[in-house]
């Protein structure tokens, strides 16, 4: 493969006015660490909001200080309504999985690392980069706006199913203008991702340095690569799509309502011809990449940081990048499992089963492969690495549960129940969060030089690594036992409201509370930490990319000038007869040619 | 002492599931279907897979922590980058069991979806709205009348929007807000929504349809001697169904329930529920 290397790039001078320094800048850092702090602060709303969730569903009637305040509406007395209930849980979804799932470990890290892993000055359009966040930014408060209307947020979930999210206010409570809110909301952020897609692939494909040839790349740098393809090719179905929806709210069309809808006894006039079926399809060929894209960063972080602290290379390198790319690919091909007892042909339902279970073949390829990392390592367990190992665990719990949900036959007990709710937040909200734990504490030194405190990152890692399973692995048994989800409470279904069930709800949400409280253990560290914590050298974990051969935090662009020569692969550990057990990516150093 | 203590965590983490999944403290209830014991076959095969998996993964995870520790000896890590016959073996062995899983329970899915029910299955429609679940029987005539979206009026006791003065099928229909069935029968439902998503499920039935606005989806089903024997409180037969998809404020409350009776039971309160029509 023809070397690519960077010719002169853009030039921006370093600006110098707080304005364009840390505001509207066109460094690719400091974007990077606006997308990071953007979704911290949306993970810690969202994290409140499931915090709220889990004390009503153990406590319904109960009193919960100062929520009328949120919404007199929602919450008189401070006891929490059932369609309140509802649109906590849609906006826990929201910004759980478009502001911090598919921002931080793309946008956040990705912006931040990938031009200075690839040996580039900054990202190809450093312009758009900048537009894209402020974008993304605008989305998020859009959103947040939907709070303080008059009739809330929407209920209708993440994701947003007509016709209950096609007719407005007169589905009920929650349906509103929050609802017309949320879907302007989307469609802004995912402009916000496509203009960020564009930039990392352009960086990418043209602007690595020399030798720096695409099987010698990190495979974070293959994740954020891939990660984008997909985001490009789906965030413009979920915006078609929105766009569509908010047509049929308010432009009178009927892209997904049919004719002859009666809702409380109102005949709705002006509508025919729609299909609900229509949008779970749109939504799915979206919906499936995405929960690609929260995950593949978090998998080329975990290798990445396995192989630096287990002291060895990846193993089976390519097998790695394969993977990425075999599960970027089949991920188009799999979103028809949602929607296997929907209506939908069976026959069709019975392809997306097979090719849902095919795409489970290269997650187990890449878990094979990290174990085998880690075989004949010599494992140092700083707090990014027991992330890291969190991550395996985690990863290979959540994708088994996959397994079950992937069989129509099996699905058909599954369904809508605690066992998907268990699954995805397994490897989405536990799995995924553990990877950008495990980047934040290795790359926090680079960010912001200087180091974290181990002692807080450890305390933190082993009370969330108990919590999590404590709060999510119950579900897959309650799930078993038929317990649906997205009800606001279980008083009314006599098999759900047993001693047997709420038992198992109150250990949950005791779990919640403890693991929650204990993220404020991080969040002092990360503060802390940034006005002082012990100043960081160039290269404290004895790591081999090219991030760690500048300094500690890197200068404006990145390599003072010099552009580095790369002579070999990313992750040449313990290499024999080497002066170091590592060997850095730009050193000419001599080792067996790959 | 951190990898000890990890290994063991995780460890532990697995033992404990393991034991919980295989003492089937939370688990399904009991099957009263003909396609259900097929499906809880399918059910239990993966499970057992996932388990073997599972425990293999992450008793691997805790004992490669444990033994390859750096334990400040100055070992050094083996230089290792791969080894192909090791991938292509996993990956053929992962292909094989992940899809021979999914083709196995190829059968049931079939059966129950790719076929329609013999000619003689008892048909009834099940309507879903906001928040209610109501039932209709074709009466004598084996027809359903029409239903008008403009008739429909909840507060007067016409859910369905039947005409019965000027359609002739609808005179005889019988609408209840319980799902009556004979047991040892086939059973065709077709399910159709008047206003948004909601979906069927009655757990011990083993049967889960989505109910779509603007379409008439039919599942079906035979019960067995099972239904007879157990129920909801003591009372045989007696089953909850309710509503999974989420559908505004009551989802939470959609609740109906299915009564399974003995076939001369059922005849007369069929013939109950329409004197009150």
């Amino acid at each position: 493969m023809a070397d690519a290397h960077a010719e002169a790039v853009h030039v921006h001078k370093e600006p110098t006015r707080f304005i364009w320094k840390y505001v509207f800048s066109l460094d690719h850092k400091v974007i990077g660490k606006q997308y990071y702090f953007l979704a911290l602060f949306s993970v810690f709303v969202g994290m409140c909001l499931s915090i709220l969730m889990r004390w009503h569903l153990v406590w319904p009637d109960a009193h919960i200080p100062g929520l009328h305040w949120l919404s007199a509406a929602g919450a008189p007395n401070d006891q929490m309504t059932p369609e309140y209930y509802l649109s906590l849980m849609t906006m826990h979804a929201t910004l759980m999985v478009f502001f911090v799932l598919t921002t931080a470990p793309q946008s956040g890290f990705g912006n931040y690392f990938l031009p200075i892993q690839i040996g580039a000055e900054d990202m190809a359009f450093p312009r758009l980069n900048m537009l894209s966040f402020w974008t993304t930014f605008a989305g998020l408060m859009v959103l947040i706006s939907t709070f303080f209307v008059a009739d809330g947020p929407p209920l209708s979930g993440w994701t947003a199913y007509p016709p209950l999210s096609g007719l407005g206010s007169v589905s009920g409570p929650g349906e509103g203008l929050g609802q017309d809110l949320w879907i302007i909301s989307i469609a802004i952020f995912c402009v916000g991702s496509l203009l960020g897609a564009l930039n990392f692939i352009a960086t990418l494909l043209e602007l690595r340095t020399r030798g720096m040839k695409l099987m010698r790349l990190p495979l974070t740098c293959w994740a954020w690569f891939l990660t984008a393809i997909l985001a490009l090719l789906s965030f413009a179905v979920l915006f078609s799509a929105g766009v569509l929806l908010l047509l049929d709210r308010v432009g009178g069309t009927s892209f997904f309502v049919p004719a002859g809808e009666v809702i409380s006894d109102k005949l709705i006039r002006g509508h025919a011809g729609g299909s609900p079926l229509l949008w779970q399809h749109l939504f799915w060929f979206f919906g499936h990449p995405e929960v690609y894209i929260a995950i593949l960063p978090g998998m080329g972080i975990t290798s990445h940081i396995l192989s630096c602290f287990s002291r060895k290379p990846v193993f089976g390198y390519r097998a790695m990048a394969y993977s990425m790319m075999a599960i970027g690919f089949l991920s188009f091909c799999v979103w028809g499992h949602h929607m296997f007892v929907s209506g939908m042909s069976p026959y069709t339902g019975f392809a997306f089963s097979v090719m849902t279970m095919a795409i489970g073949v290269p997650s187990a390829i890449k878990t094979f492969n990290w174990l085998g990392t880690l075989w004949r390592g010599r494992l140092q367990l700083t707090t990014a690495m027991l992330f890291s190992l969190g991550f395996v665990s985690l990863f290979v719990s959540g994708g088994l549960s996959g397994l079950f949900l992937a069989q129509p036959p099996v699905d058909v007990n599954l369904h809508a129940g605690y066992f998907v709710v268990g699954h995805f937040h397994m490897v989405m909200g536990v799995a995924a969060i553990f990877a950008m734990f495990a980047g934040t504490f290795f790359w926090f030194p680079k960010m912001f030089g200087r180091m974290m405190n181990e002692t807080l990152g450890k305390i933190h890692f082993w009370i969330t690594f108990v919590g999590v399973y404590c709060i999510f692995m119950p579900m897959h048994f309650l799930g078993i036992a038929g317990n649906i989800r997205r009800y606001s409470r279980f008083t009314e279904v006599i098999f759900l409201n047993t001693p047997h069930m709420i038992g198992l709800h109150e250990f949950m949400s005791i779990a919640a509370f403890v693991t929650g409280a204990a993220q404020l253990i991080f969040l002092f560290n990360l503060f802390w930490s940034m006005f002082k914590g012990p100043k960081a050298p160039q290269n404290p974990w004895h790591a081999t990319s090219l991030e760690w051969t500048v300094p500690s935090p890197p200068p404006f662009d990145n390599f003072g000038g010099r552009h580095p020569v790369v002579h070999h692969g990313p992750y040449e550990y313990s290499v024999p007869g080497a002066a170091e057990d590592y060997v850095m990516q730009d050193s000419p150093e001599a080792m067996a040619a790959h | 002492m951190a990898a000890l203590a990890l290994a063991v965590l995780v460890a532990l983490i697995t033992i404990v599931s393991v034991a919980i999944f295989w003492g089937h403290y939370w688990w399904f209830p009991v099957d009263i279907s003909t396609h259900g014991a097929a499906m809880d076959h399918q059910f239990n095969l993966t499970l057992i897979i996932c388990g073997v998996v599972f425990i293999a993964s992450q008793l691997g995870l805790a004992w490669f922590v444990w033994k390859y520790r750096d334990r400040g000896d100055g070992r050094k890590a083996a230089y290792y980058h791969g080894n192909n016959a090791l991938e292509a073996t996993w990956t053929t062995a992962a292909a094989i069991v992940f899809i021979g899983l999914n083709l196995l329970g190829y059968r049931i899915w079939a059966q129950t979806r790719f076929t329609g029910p013999s000619p003689g299955a008892l048909r009834i429609e099940v309507w879903a709205e906001q928040f209610q679940w109501y039932f209709r029987y074709p009466g004598p005539d084996g027809e359903f009348g029409p239903s008008h979206p403009e008739k429909m009026n909840d507060a007067i006791g016409n859910y369905l929007g039947l005409d019965r003065e000027h359609d002739q099928a609808s005179k005889d229909d019988i609408v209840t807000a319980t799902l009556g069935i004979p047991a040892n029968r086939e059973v065709e439902l077709i399910l159709r929504s008047k206003d948004v998503d909601h979906s069927f499920y009655c757990r011990e039935l083993r049967v889960h349809q989505d109910v779509v606005p603007g379409m008439e989806i039919p599942v079906h089903f035979t019960t067995t001697d099972e239904a007879l024997k157990h129920g909801e409180g003591g009372t045989p037969g007696r089953y909850e169904i309710v509503c999974t998809q989420l559908c505004g404020l009551g989802h939470y409350k959609m609740r109906a329930f299915l009564q399974v009776m003995p076939e001369q039971e059922f005849e007369k309160w069929l013939q109950q529920q329409a004197a009150m029509q």
